[in-house]
Parts: structure tokens; C-alpha cells; sequence
């Protein structure tokens, strides 16, 4: 209690300097009454009953002549969250949500209930999408389960809000929050104000001006980049790297002088990520210098019985090639002609094969033979270009058709490249290829692409899963080695599916070959299932403003926006809330 | 309708909130178990009557679901069967079944109760009536059937409290004249051993103390002043029990229940609408003691209800933070004492709009002060303080005034408990009502208001 301080009571019989006369009944209790005597007493067997009454008024009245302290400074008022506050019922459910959050047994048998950790993400996203106020006293508990997770951590951080921000500049535990925020503790300045974005450009700290760069590029591309010429020359290498990253989002042909002259910048990555970028403007000089290094290697042959593409690699890496971004030198285990190639291949743009193999749409060129075995290497460059253009005919070229047999086997495009070039579709193409794929072919290996896949899924989407998780578990196979596909569907089913499980809750006789008691863990696993999607039905619900919010007991579609179109970004990947790996 | 009688109908239509049902999990374990179950899909025909009866069928792994009812509306707190073998109480289908009532609109639609839950209710409603019927008819305290024999027994422990007392006396004289820095290097072994001939003497308020003295030299800088304020307040205990017939009577009661004489609450039952304002466990090796502390709506009087548990087990009694019950309750002995014990209730716990009245932090030391004048061993007294802002002081909190240069600093305990950064986040700057515990060490906060109407915010 240091800064509380010990008074003297009024009353008169107290006037005797009680501090003084305590520190010294705290001497002679220390040293003890044979070595010094307390005072008003005569030395011998009486004085520590003396020291003790001594010490017993003067603690009573230390304690009862206790005055405030002075006020220490005040933290200066958080600033006023304008959002509106959560309704009640969404408020609780939020606690609940996060009650949760210390389960984390991963090894415990799920049983029927929900697991309510995983809904937080979709929760958050919905709340940030209406716009709500969080109610203070839950940030604590949402701050530290962001701190743990940090994909949950832009949407939670969205929803604390100012009041959030506040918090976490009090706490140490929390100071990811300031990290994540532009500016840290101040407000980010205004980019329509010229002279506080170079004042922070120029004084700022490193994390302040990579923020600071993103917020511009999002805004005004141009005046980002002018920002960073400014100063470029000046930069530290891994600094230089960072700063061109942020160019990725916004890019356009008008970045391309800045981007050429980075080509020769003296930092190796810095170069290739310079070569990265224009290779990703189909326009520039690099891209039209890489159409024809990697149309020299590339023909088509008309002497046989049917056309066909003939590869013909190049014999050396120069320095021009180098210079635009190739690495002469190949990883171990790889040739280097077909190292360079795949690189020459890749940065091409696409649309100019079209004009190199006659005139051919890009179905049309994937369907060509290839000669010599150059397939596979040949198609995988042209992935990774239809994945960094964002091509979406060539990328549906790539896939194929989802039914088609060789789309289940170890083809020349793998799964995570297939995931790859789903993410350049719309969302509807996306979830009729994957429905297709997993008609075919089951869902073992359906997890990455169902992935990709905007939340909630497509109603045939979302029938494909239901209908393949039926035939699994009357294949008789326990239902875990589905699990990491369970705990997707829970979560990106759309809850109005719901209805359409039920017939799948009863335990069915087991049939002879069946693991034993699987059919009762897929009752299990599907009411969980059911569980969950109500579950999510009805925090839908309970988040949806007071004048349209169905009826209690309705379990028709929620009619505010679903998660997906509340975190859709330009770069949709994998949600953050599925980015979990299967649990097998 | 069975139990009308009991004029419960308040319970109707109030719904808890989560944290109101979370607090009634007699452990961790169920408290998320419970929660796991607070959802719509394992239930079937779950329904409630008007009067405050929760029921349902719980899927559980078995094919037969669990028979999970609650009765809410007893007087005499929420009871809760189960069809499960688990053996907490409330199991987590109980927990489950209150979380879905508390959750979400129309998840417990009012219907007819099956003929399970009809009858358990019934029976139970019955037990009670007849129990309260016997209870009020006989009005002799039970146990003390042979006054004479409980005199002598009394007699016979107050010698040996005596002898116990004497005994510590010397012990502390010891103490004093060899230096407290002596003790510093006896350690524990010299508290525990004193400590043990105290329970010997039956005085186990004398025994809980001495066994404090051995943990405080090892409390950092400034122990030998928390230490000789403790030996000279066992010291003032002592020989306030040594001369005790000297005593005026409330203060003499105020010795015997300090040292640690079995003492029953004999005040006249105070009828009131008491509001929870807050409830926390602390847990020795032995026992776990709930404190619960009341608010009198209309007395303005702050009391606290103690329960007890085995350790590691909840204590039975709980009570939901931030609704108000009416209930009677009773004063134990002993000047300006505020313990009581919970008499009859005449209602289930139901929300309240009403706060306890604030003051000041200058007020709320004078009221510690007033209140060592019946009680000088006492730790600290319930307060809330109106107005006053949370602000970081070093490495530690206080609680300002929000309109006068003076604070309180938090006790050392306060700091490290999530429930400050709670109260911190309620603030955010501004001025909020505090609920605590006020004494030499600082202030507790145990549950807090924002400025505005709102729900109380539970900070332990």
C-alpha cells in the first residue's frame, strides 16, 4: 500500500509523532526487546508484551487513520465507438463463444455438441459486416483469444475497435493489436494530407511505414509508388523487399519504369520480386522479352499424324535472362534446362501462346500432345502463370473437367495447384467444379480444394459433401477419417441444409462388414453437424437487426449477409476460418 | 398447478444470462461441458412451464437420451435432476439445458411438461412444503437436547482455548524478545508447529492466523512491518479472548467468532430484496469457502453469505450475479458483523435494475476506519464507489476519483485477476461504479457498472 499514506487520527491524545514512534517499534521488534529496549518500558521479561500493545494500537490505528492517495495520472478516454451496441442475445452468445476457447483437446472424442472456438471467425465476420459495437467487458477474452490465433486476429481486432485499441496499449500481452494497427499508438495520418504522410514516411518506424505504404497503394497506387522512389535509393535491402511487396496489391502498367529500373537493383530478391511483378503485367517490356525467350523453346509440329508441341529448352541462362528475374542456378535434383524453361514458361504471358500455336483457344493448346515427356514440366509453368495472371480461361483449361478421370489420379496438376487455380474463378464456377470433382471422386482428397470455396457453400456444393459423407459411411469406414471434411462442413455448410440431414441422425443397423459401432459414431458425427449448422442458424439470427429478425423458432436463412461476402477480399484464398489442417 | 403456493410467479419469463447459469458448474470441467451442450441439437422436447420448471431430453451417447429437468422456481435455490450417472451437481445436461433456456429466444418454448417432469417436481415441491411445514412448527433449535452437557461441553473447550491463548502469548513474547529477524530464518516449521497446537487448543481462528505469520517474511521488501502488525493484532486477539468478561458484549462476540468458537446466526431475519452482487471462491487444502456478497435494495445494508465445499468441490449455495431475490436473512453476533446467513426466500432470483448507493474513495477509508472500532481485525469492508476511473499507477492500478485529486490503490491480489482488465475495458477512460472490498491493503474490485444503464459486470 505504498502510495496510501498513514495519518495521524484527530484525536488529540494522538499528537505524539505516531510515525516516528512506529519505525521505532518496527527496530526493537526486528532486533527483538534483549537487545533494545522498547520505549516506555523497563528492560526484562515485561517488554515484549509492552512492544506488542504498543504495536497493536499503533497498527489500528495506522489502518483506521488511512487517507487516499494522490490520483496517479488518468489514461486519457478511449475514443467513442459510433457503432451501434450488439443485441443481447448476439452479446451471450459471444461469451459462450469464447468460454470455449480453452477446450483445445484435440485428442478428446468431439462427441454431438459443436465445437464453438471454430465459429468464432464466422461469428466476427458477421458482427464486423452489421457493423456492432462489442460490449467492452468481453474485449479482454477476445483480445487474448486473438493473441493465441492469429488468423481471428484483423477481424477481431475490426470488431474491438477503438475501445479495443485502447485496451492494448495498456497491456503488454496485447501489443500485437498496435502492431497490427497502422500508426501503433496514433492515428494514422490522413493520406490526402501530403505533409504527414512524408513526415511519417520519413520518421516513421518500420512496421508505421509498411502500414503507412499499404493504406496509400489501396488508395492512390500512384502516389504510394512516388512515395517510395523518394526515398529508395536510401533503403536497407530487406527493407527495399518489404516496401516492393506492398506494390503487389494495385499493380498496373504504370508501375513498370519503377519495376524495370529495380531490375537492377543490387539485393538478388529484390531483383526477382521486381521480375515477379512485371512478369505479372502481361503489357511490359520484361513480359514481352520473356514471350520470346519462351516462344523460341516452344513450337508446334505439324509433320505428324496430328499436331503436337515439341520442347526445346534452352542451352544457357545469360545475363539477360538473369537479369529478368531467372535463377540461373537449379536446385538439387533438377536439370537446368528444364529449370530455365519452367521459369521462361511461367513469366510469359499467357495470351501470347495463342498467337505462337495457331490461332489455338487455351483448351485447344492444353489437349495438344507434347512430345518427348516435356508434358508435365510444360503445364505446371503454365499453371503457375494462370495462378500469378489470374487467368481465368487458362486456369479452367488447366483443371479440366472435374469429372474426368485422370482429375482424381497423380496427373501432372497437383491438388494444391489446383486449389491455386480455383481461387481464380468466380465462386459460383468454383463450387460447381468441386461439387463435380467430389461426385466423382469422394472426398478423400477433397479437402484442400473444398478449401478454396467461398463460405457458405453453394447449395449443389454443399449437397455433393452431404451425399459423399452419406456414401462414406455406408461404405462402413469409421467416420475420422473424414473428420477434417466434418469440421469443414460444420462450418461452411450453408445452416439451411440443416433440414435435409435429419434423415441422416439415426443409427442404422450395421452392416456385416462395417467397423464396429462406426455407424453409431456417424449418428454422432452428423448430429454434431446438425448441431452446428443450427447453431450458426442462430447466430445468424441473433446478430440480424431487431426490426428483420425472424421469429424465434424460424429456420429459414438468415437474411443478413453470410461470412463470405463479409471478408470477400481480392485475394480470396483459403478463409481464414478453414485454414485449419485435417485432423488425420 | 403443483407448488402454487409457493408465490414464485416472478421466476416467469426471466431468463439468465450465461454467466448467471455458468456460475452454478460446480467445476471447470462442467462449466465447458455445459456449454458444449447449450445448443439446439442435442435436445429434444425440451420445453418450460410458466413457473420457472426447464425440461428436456438430452442426446447423449447412449440411445436412451437423458431425462434433464430444473426447477428454478424453489425458494430454496434452483434444483435439478437428471437421468445421467454423472455425479456433479448440476450435471452438465442440467448446465446444457439452462444455457439453452439463457441462449436464444423460443430454444425452451412454455408447453405441457411430460409425465417425467411432472411428477419430479411434484414430489420434490412436496418434500420441500413439508419440510418448511416441520420446520415451522418446531421452533426449538435442534441438537441441543441436553442443555446442561452442551454447557459443560462449551466450559471444558473454553479452558483449553484459554491454555491455547496463554500458551500463543508466551510464543509471541519469545518471538519478540530473540528479534523478528530471527524468524526469518525459523521459517514455516515454527508457524506450522504452533499452528498445530492451536487446533489442539480448538481455537482454529488462532490456528489460521499463526500459520499466515509463516508466509509473510517471505512477502518482499517491508515484511517486518506486515509482521508485526499481524503478531500484534494475534496478540490483541489473544488477550482479547484471555479478557474477555471485560469485554463489552458485541465486541466480546466479535473475539469468540475470531478465534474460532462455533457461532449461529441469531439476528432477526431481515426480509429485503437482496441483490448478488458478487460470488467468489477461495480454497485452502481443506476447504473451499464461497463468499457471496448482498445488497439490501431498501435496508441499503451490504451483507455476506458464506458457503462451504470439500476441496476441490463447489459449495452448494450459489447465487447469480446481478438479480435480486427476496429473501430473508440473519445477522450472526458480534458488533458491526456482516456475515448472515440466507433464512426462507421468498422468490426465485430475478433482474433488477437497482445498484447499491456509491461514495467516495475518502469515504470509503473512513468507513474501514469507523468499522475497526468494533472489529480490529478486520481486513477490509464492502464499498462501492461512485465515479472513479481505473488508471495505471507503475506497475500496479488504482481506482481515482473522478472528481477529486484522490485514489485507491488495488490490493496486490486484484492485479493479477482477469477481472481487472474487465473493469479497465468497462472504463475505457471514463467513470464507472465499483463494488469491492476496501481495507489496509487496497481495494478488491468485485463487480462494476458502467455510467450509463447497464448490465453489471462480474470482475471475479
Amino acid at each position: 500500500m505504498s502510495r496510501t499514506t498513514a495519518a495521524a487520527p484527530p484525536a488529540p491524545d494522538a499528537a505524539a509523532a505516531p510515525a516516528e514512534s512506529w519505525e521505532e517499534l518496527v527496530t526493537t521488534a526486528l532486533l527483538g526487546t534483549d537487545r533494545r529496549t522498547p520505549p516506555g518500558s523497563a528492560p526484562g521479561t515485561g517488554a515484549p508484551v509492552v512492544l506488542l500493545d504498543a504495536a497493536a494500537a499503533a497498527t489500528v490505528r495506522r489502518r483506521a487513520g488511512l487517507r487516499p492517495a494522490r490520483a496517479a495520472e488518468r489514461p486519457r478516454p478511449a475514443a467513442e465507438d459510433p457503432r451501434p451496441p450488439l443485441p443481447a442475445a448476439a452479446a451471450r452468445r459471444l461469451a459462450m463463444l469464447l468460454t470455449d476457447r480453452r477446450g483445445g483437446s484435440a485428442t478428446a472424442r468431439r462427441g454431438t455438441a459443436p465445437d464453438l472456438m471454430e465459429l468464432l471467425p464466422q461469428w466476427l465476420a458477421a458482427a464486423n459486416a452489421h457493423g456492432y459495437a462489442p460490449p467492452p467487458a468481453v474485449l479482454p477474452a477476445l483480445l487474448d483469444a486473438a493473441r493465441g490465433r492469429t488468423d481471428l486476429r484483423p477481424a477481431a481486432l475490426r470488431f474491438a475497435g477503438p475501445r479495443g485499441l485502447w485496451l492494448a496499449r495498456l497491456n503488454p500481452d496485447w501489443r500485437y493489436a498496435l502492431r497490427a494497427t497502422p500508426g501503433g499508438a496514433s492515428a494514422p495520418p490522413d493520406p490526402s494530407d501530403p505533409e504527414a504522410v512524408r513526415r511519417l514516411w520519413r520518421e516513421g518506424l518500420f512496421a508505421e511505414r509498411v502500414a503507412l505504404l499499404t493504406a496509400l497503394r489501396s488508395r492512390t497506387p500512384a502516389a504510394a509508388r512516388e512515395l517510395l522512389a523518394s526515398t529508395w535509393a536510401t533503403e536497407r535491402a530487406e527493407d527495399r523487399l518489404m516496401f516492393l511487396d506492398s506494390l503487389r496489391s494495385g499493380l498496373g502498367p504504370d508501375d513498370e519504369p519503377f519495376l524495370e529500373q529495380a531490375l537492377d537493383d543490387r539485393s538478388r530478391n529484390v531483383r526477382a520480386t521486381a521480375a515477379e511483378l512485371l512478369s505479372a503485367l502481361p503489357g511490359s517490356a520484361l513480359a514481352g522479352r520473356m514471350a520470346v525467350r519462351a516462344g523460341a523453346c516452344v513450337a508446334l509440329d505439324r509433320t505428324g499424324d496430328a499436331p503436337a508441341i515439341v520442347v526445346e529448352a534452352p542451352h544457357e541462362c545469360d545475363a539477360g535472362m538473369q537479369r529478368d528475374g531467372v535463377v540461373a542456378k537449379a536446385p538439387a535434383g533438377r536439370g537446368e534446362r528444364s529449370w530455365w524453361l519452367g521459369q521462361l514458361v511461367e513469366a510469359a504471358p499467357l495470351a501470347a501462346w495463342s498467337r505462337r500455336l495457331g490461332g489455338r483457344t487455351p483448351g485447344e493448346i492444353v489437349a495438344l500432345p507434347v512430345a518427348d515427356g516435356w508434358q508435365g514440366e510444360l503445364h505446371a509453368a503454365w499453371c503457375r502463370a494462370a495462378v500469378r495472371q489470374r487467368d481465368p480461361a487458362w486456369a479452367r483449361a488447366l483443371l479440366g473437367e472435374p469429372s474426368a478421370p485422370e482429375a482424381g489420379g497423380p496427373g501432372a496438376v497437383s491438388l494444391a495447384e489446383r486449389a491455386e487455380l480455383l481461387a481464380t474463378l468466380d465462386a459460383e464456377e468454383r463450387a460447381a467444379w468441386v461439387a463435380g470433382f467430389i461426385e466423382k471422386h469422394g472426398l478423400s482428397e477433397a479437402f484442400q480444394l473444398l478449401g478454396v470455396c467461398a463460405v457458405p457453400w453453394a447449395a449443389p456444393l454443399g449437397r455433393a459433401v452431404v451425399d459423399a459423407l452419406d456414401i462414406a459411411r455406408d461404405a462402413g469406414s469409421y467416420p475420422w477419417s473424414f473428420s477434417g471434411v466434418m469440421g469443414l462442413a460444420e462450418r461452411c455448410l450453408d445452416p439451411a441444409e440443416a433440414s435435409r440431414l435429419e434423415a441422416l441422425l439415426a443409427v442404422p443397423d450395421e452392416p456385416q462388414d462395417a467397423s464396429p459401432g462406426a455407424a453409431g459414431y456417424w449418428a454422432e458425427a452428423f448430429q454434431r453437424l446438425v448441431t452446428t449448422l443450427r447453431l450458426r442458424a442462430a447466430m445468424l439470427r441473433e446478430l440480424a437487426p431487431a426490426e428483420d429478425r425472424a421469429p424465434p423458432g424460424n429456420p429459414g436463412t438468415p437474411r443478413c449477409p453470410g461470412p463470405a461476402q463479409a471478408q470477400a477480399q481480392p485475394e480470396l484464398r483459403i478463409p481464414p476460418e478453414i485454414r485449419t489442417p485435417p485432423e488425420d | 398447478m403443483v407448488g402454487s403456493s409457493f408465490g414464485s410467479m416472478t421466476s416467469q419469463g426471466v431468463r439468465w444470462t450465461a454467466d448467471q447459469v455458468l456460475a452454478l458448474a460446480p467445476d471447470t470441467a462442467s462449466r465447458k461441458a455445459g456449454s458444449r451442450l447449450g445448443a439446439a441439437g442435442p435436445w429434444t422436447e425440451a420445453g418450460s412451464s410458466g413457473d420457472g420448471t426447464l425440461w428436456g431430453l438430452c442426446k447423449g451417447s447412449g440411445r436412451t437420451p437423458y431425462r434433464t429437468a430444473v426447477d428454478l422456481a424453489d425458494a430454496s435455490g434452483p434444483a435439478y435432476s437428471c437421468s445421467c450417472p454423472s455425479r456433479k451437481f448440476p450435471c452438465k445436461h442440467a448446465l446444457g439445458l439452462l444455457l439453452l433456456w439463457a441462449g436464444e429466444d423460443g430454444a425452451v418454448p412454455r408447453r405441457e411438461a411430460p409425465e417425467w417432469a411432472r411428477e419430479w417436481i411434484a414430489g420434490r415441491r412436496g418434500r420441500a412444503e413439508s419440510a418448511r411445514a416441520a420446520a415451522g412448527t418446531s421452533g426449538a433449535p435442534a441438537g441441543s437436547a441436553d442443555p446442561e452437557a452442551a454447557g459443560r461441553r462449551a466450559q471444558r473447550r473454553a479452558e483449553r482455548v484459554t491454555a491455547g491463548a496463554t500458551e500463543l502469548e508466551q510464543r509471541l513474547a519469545d518471538l519478540l524478545r530473540g528479534g523478528l529477524a530471527s524468524a526469518e530464518q525459523a521459517g514455516y516449521g515454527l508457524w506450522e508447529e504452533t499452528g498445530a497446537r492451536m487446533v489442539d487448543a480448538q481455537a482454529p481462528g488462532l490456528a489460521a492466523r499463526v500459520r499466515e505469520l509463516g508466509a509473510i517474511p517471505g512477502t518482499g521488501p517491508g515484511w517486518p512491518v506486515r509482521l508485526l502488525e499481524e503478531c500484534a493484532l494475534l496478540h490483541l486477539l489473544g488477550q482479547g479472548w484471555l479478557h474477555r468478561d471485560r469485554l463489552p458484549e458485541g465486541l466480546a462476540a466479535t473475539v469468540r467468532a475470531r478465534v474460532g468458537l462455533p457461532v449461529s446466526a441469531e439476528g432477526p431475519p431481515v426480509r429485503d430484496s437482496w441483490l448478488v452482487l458478487a460470488q467468489y471462491d477461495t480454497a485452502d487444502t481443506r476447504l473451499t469457502t464461497r463468499r457471496i456478497w448482498l445488497y439490501g435494495t431498501e435496508s441499503r445494508h451490504t451483507a455476506l453469505v458464506l458457503s462451504y465445499g470439500a476441496a476441490g468441490r463447489a459449495p452448494e449455495l450459489a447465487l447469480p450475479v446481478g438479480l435480486a431475490l427476496d429473501a430473508e436473512l440473519s445477522a450472526y453476533p458480534g458488533a458491526g458483523q456482516r456475515r448472515a446467513a440466507l433464512g426462507e426466500r421468498f422468490s426465485a432470483p430475478a433482474p433488477t435494475a437497482a445498484r447499491p448507493a456509491g461514495t467516495t474513495t475518502s469515504d470509503a477509508l473512513a468507513r474501514y476506519g469507523e468499522a475497526l472500532r468494533d472489529d480490529p481485525w478486520l481486513d477490509a469492508v464492502p464499498v462501492t464507489l461512485d465515479r472513479v476511473i481505473p488508471a495505471p499507477d507503475g506497475d500496479s492500478w488504482q481506482l481515482a476519483d473522478a472528481d477529486e485529486d484522490a485514489a485507491l490503490p488495488l490490493t496486490p491480489a486484484a492485479r493479477s485477476r482477469p477481472g481487472l482488465w474487465r473493469l479497465v475495458a468497462l472504463s475505457g477512460g471514463a467513470p464507472v461504479t465499483v463494488f469491492g472490498e476496501c481495507g489496509h491493503q487496497g481495494f478488491t474490485p468485485l463487480a462494476a457498472w458502467p455510467q450509463g444503464p447497464g448490465e453489471v459486470v462480474p470482475l471475479c
